[in-house]
């Protein structure tokens, strides 16, 4: 495990919020300089703390009004694999996340949709009827927001 | 409004947010400079709203992550405003999600070990304003994780 001062917490709170700037932008703002951000930057990417970068973009102008989070319990356990669900649920170009949880629900799911009549029909037709999937609970996302949490 | 070909660059923009604009040219048959005059249109226009870093929590020794399931007391006047504002101060939470159904309120809570959980759990979650219930899910987990949308 990798230990962070306070200016690897900046750069990574700066990262979250636009990876596109360069090691000389970031350096100028933490106070150092263009090669000191860019080993630092490389140090947090060989640790795996910056595990990627994700584009992000603007469900609503894309047209996708809904989100919902569905918990998903499997019936029937035991006779259909673990495995076999997860590849069919994260081929579903609608679900956007896929998380195995332990306690109430097996499964949650993060879903996209036009509007509510699209996300029925992306229930009725996909998710009901995957393997093994059993209970289905569905909330609607109001609002949503990323703390920095332990790097804040 | 977006085209076909808009839409093909996002889809391989998203696959890959790594990739330069060189690449994503090649891959969509464009000239870079098309390209790129392209993704400059998405993101003036709002539908790129940028690219983020993704922070492993459990490579920062925060292996464990639980989803806490919360039920409001909602005869309360501005009990989503007070719960919401409570939850902001702790350093823990790495998601606020409100909703409409059965919960309320989601919040994803990163901890380091389940003592540690435990304690903050007792300590700071049970003693956040108007919970009228809560629920845990722990992550195992993350199966698909891109957050793709299907453009």
């Amino acid at each position: 495990m990798i230990a962070l001062d306070e200016t690897d917490r900046h750069l990574l709170r700066l990262l979250v919020r636009d990876a596109t700037q360069s090691a000389g932008a970031l350096g100028r703002i933490v106070g150092l300089s263009q090669p000191a951000a860019w080993r630092r930057i490389k140090r947090l990417e060989d640790a795996g703390v910056i595990a990627g970068r994700r584009l992000r973009l603007n469900a609503g102008a894309l047209g996708f009004g809904v989100t919902v989070f569905l918990g998903v319990k499997l019936a029937r356990k035991g006779q259909v694999s673990l495995a076999d669900f997860e590849r069919a649920v994260s081929a579903i170009p609608e679900v956007q996340t896929v998380e195995h949880v332990l306690g109430l629900y097996d499964f949650r799911l993060r879903v996209v949709a036009r509007d509510l009549p699209d996300f029925e029909r992306v229930l009725r037709r996909r998710i009901m009827t995957l393997p093994g999937a059993g209970e289905v609970e569905a909330n609607v996302l109001l609002s949503e927001e990323r703390r920095p949490g332990p790097i804040g | 409004m977006l085209d076909d070909m808009d839409r093909r660059i996002l889809r391989q923009y998203q696959a890959e947010p790594e990739m330069t604009v060189a690449d994503l040219a090649e891959r969509c048959g464009l000239t870079q400079a098309t390209c790129w005059r392209r993704l400059e249109a998405m993101r003036a226009g709002g539908v790129i709203e940028g690219l983020e870093a993704v922070i492993d929590w459990a490579a920062l020794g925060y292996s464990v992550e639980v989803s806490l399931r919360i039920t409001l007391e909602k005869s309360v006047a501005r009990a989503f405003d007070e719960f919401l504002a409570a939850a902001r101060e702790i350093p823990e939470v790495v998601e606020i999600q409100t909703f409409l159904g059965r919960v309320d309120v989601r919040l994803s809570v990163g901890a380091r070990d389940l003592p540690h959980y435990q304690a903050i759990y007792r300590d700071r979650i049970l003693t956040l304003p108007h919970i009228a219930d809560i629920e845990a899910l722990m992550h195992i987990a993350r199966v698909k994780t891109d957050e793709a949308l299907p453009v």
